[in-house]
């Protein structure tokens, strides 16, 4: 079985943005760099399904700029066999980075997709699913729990009110949450032999993806402030302050 | 314009969250229709008709939407999308399964999870975990949008006379299929519409100790929540992670106990009116945002603050 996983490459989960002053976006300059965390889960799920030999051949795509090798490079040297990155400097909305997705599935023909379920610069959780309406296929989205079965994979979701189990004819997608597993760190052998990996590099035009805008930013500004609030000494002081001043008790 | 909102219920009644999706509604055009897609869904459909402002719902009654199964629900509503300005539905877990296969399937973008209604075709929504708020215009003709309920009030659940029409479509794309389902239950209120959440951290040590909790929020008509960490040990089920990218809560109090404040967990509760934070860290970020802060051992100070308050 073929598995093909999707990366982006985003800020750090650790670093907090700020905007920069003309309001017209959020600073990167000279920001720490990662793999989005849920795509990182994602590159973990197809490792361990071909450790336990369901899958043959991991196929990591990222779309962006050249140093989106770096998060693919990574996705290699923790056992991805090879490398796809969509060159360009636009950032893509999700519809087009499915659109784009969708070509290079047609091309690889993948059994099962595993995407993270959202990125965390643009929170839109939107992709995998996009991508998987686009090539018509089943989706389970937020998994805690994949298990591949003959010409299907069970999927356990996370749900509002708790899980949701369902059951997908391959192809499809997966796109994962956080409690799916906890990747493992890349062991320095395998950071060398990920530079030995091959990495294709294509482009919008060579896939005939006309990218789109759909969308448009006007102002992007900081979230209010919240006062700063006191520290009180005692419970006796914070029963008061809630009964008395704050009055939500 | 018409607007349709996408219903979100079990059947037999309709979710809260769907009333903040109507109020939002509201604010983008004239003309609201409620879809109800379910199967036996009767009751949720009358509960529809009573939202105040809607003018009409749709239901579709079928077996394929059973479990709002992600591949056949998008198909239904864009068989309806001709009709519409915009399409709504809460960012709930199943609004987000569903919509963006809406958006892709009408070659539309999604605006996921707003917080806002500047005009018909601005909004405003959150990125980087709430560390940025950008205003998006949408240049599409048809506008794919889930909403943040906590941003938006809850519409009148009773007080409309909506006309109620039958669709007879089924789409069932027979690709996917329900399997089972474990739900939470519990008696306290949902906790994405509280008046007031108790969460709890690593910091409260194991799942048992999370009766403490209960206990506080029984007295105070409390629902329990709890970060990631917490979730992650297996304290307590995933359902009660509020965060980024767990459940968005902003209710009158919100009290951390035994949580540090990390960006992610601060994502999914600093809207919340009164912030109380328990830590016995006087470092930690959380008394960052916290209102009152208190810097305790909590399980000292979670028994007497039950038995004060
Ligand atoms: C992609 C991504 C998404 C994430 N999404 C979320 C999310 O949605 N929600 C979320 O919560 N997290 C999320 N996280 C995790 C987040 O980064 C933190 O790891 C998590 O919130 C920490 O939980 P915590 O505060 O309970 O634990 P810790 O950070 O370990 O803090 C425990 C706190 O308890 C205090 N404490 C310990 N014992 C006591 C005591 N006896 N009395 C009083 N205080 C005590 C300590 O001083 C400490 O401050 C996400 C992470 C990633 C990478
Ligand atoms: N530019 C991109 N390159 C590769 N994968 C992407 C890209 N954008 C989104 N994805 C995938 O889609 C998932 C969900 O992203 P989003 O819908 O933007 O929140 C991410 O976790 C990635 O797996």
């Amino acid at each position: 079985m073929k598995v093909l996983v999707t990366v982006k490459r985003v800020i750090d989960y650790n670093v907090k943005v700020r905007v920069k002053s003309d309001n017209t976006d959020v600073d990167l300059a000279n920001v720490k760099m990662a793999l989005n965390p849920f795509c990182e889960i994602a590159v973990e799920e197809a490792v361990r399904l071909k450790e336990k030999g369901n899958a043959t051949e991991i196929v990591v795509v990222s779309i962006g700029p050249k140093v989106c090798q770096e998060q693919i490079r990574t996705s290699l040297a923790l056992g991805a066999d090879r490398g796809v990155l969509i060159e360009t400097d636009a950032a893509p909305e999700s519809l087009s980075v499915a659109k784009l997705l969708a070509k290079v599935v047609e091309e690889e023909k993948p059994d099962l997709i595993i995407m993270g379920k959202q990125a965390i610069d643009t929170d839109n959780n939107q992709t995998g699913q996009m991508l998987a309406a686009l090539l018509d296929m089943p989706q389970g989205t937020f998994a805690s729990e994949v298990k591949v079965e003959d010409n299907s994979v069970s999927v356990t979701r996370e749900v509002d009110g708790g899980l949701q189990t369902v059951a997908l004819n391959l192809p499809a997608i997966v796109t994962t949450d956080l409690r799916l597993n906890e990747p493992r760190y890349a062991s320095l052998p395998n950071i060398m032999k990920a530079k030995r990996k091959p990495l294709a590099v294509k482009t919008p035009a060579d896939l005939g993806v006309e990218v789109k805008e759909h969308t448009k930013v006007l102002k992007v500004v900081p979230p209010a402030e919240r006062q700063a609030g006191i520290k009180v000494a005692s419970v006796d002081e914070l029963v008061d302050k809630l009964k008395n001043e704050a009055k939500v008790v | 314009m018409t607007i349709l909102v996408i219903a979100e219920h079990d059947n037999s009644s309709l979710k809260g969250a769907t009333l903040n999706a109507v109020t939002a509604a509201t604010q983008m055009g004239d003309e609201l229709h409620l879809l109800v897609a379910g199967s036996n869904c009767g009751a949720a459909a009358e509960a529809a008709a009573q939202v105040a402002g809607v003018s009409k719902v749709l239901v579709a009654d079928a077996a394929a939407y059973e479990h709002q199964l992600a591949e056949n629900v998008s198909k239904l509503i864009v068989e309806l999308a001709d009709n519409y300005s915009h399409i709504v539905a809460p960012a709930t877990t199943n609004g987000k399964n569903y919509m963006p296969r809406v958006a892709a399937l009408l070659d539309v973008a999604q605006l996921s999870d707003i917080t806002a209604v500047e005009s018909a075709d601005t909004f405003q929504r959150p990125i980087y975990a709430g560390n940025a708020i950008a205003t998006v215009q949408s240049l599409d003709s048809v506008k794919v949008i889930t909403v943040r309920g906590t941003a938006f009030d809850a519409a009148a659940a009773e007080g409309g006379s909506a006309t109620v029409e039958a669709l007879d479509s089924e789409q069932d794309a027979g690709n996917s299929r329900f399997v089972s389902e474990e739900m939470a239950k519990s008696d306290r209120p949902e906790l994405t519409a509280a008046d007031v959440v108790i969460s709890g951290g690593r910091g409260m040590g194991n799942g048992e100790n999370f009766a403490m909790l209960e206990t506080l929020a029984d007295k105070l008509g409390a629902a329990v929540g709890a970060s990631r960490a917490a979730v992650d040990a297996g304290f307590v089920p995933n359902d009660m992670q509020v965060g980024q990218t767990g459940k968005i809560v902003a209710p009158n109090l919100y009290i951390a106990v035994g949580i540090s404040g990390a960006i992610q967990h601060l994502a999914g509760m600093k809207d919340s009116k009164i912030i109380v934070a328990i830590n016995k860290d006087e470092e930690a970020p959380i008394f960052s945002v916290a209102d009152y802060g208190l810097v305790a051992d909590l399980f000292e100070a979670v028994p007497e603050l039950e038995q004060k308050i």
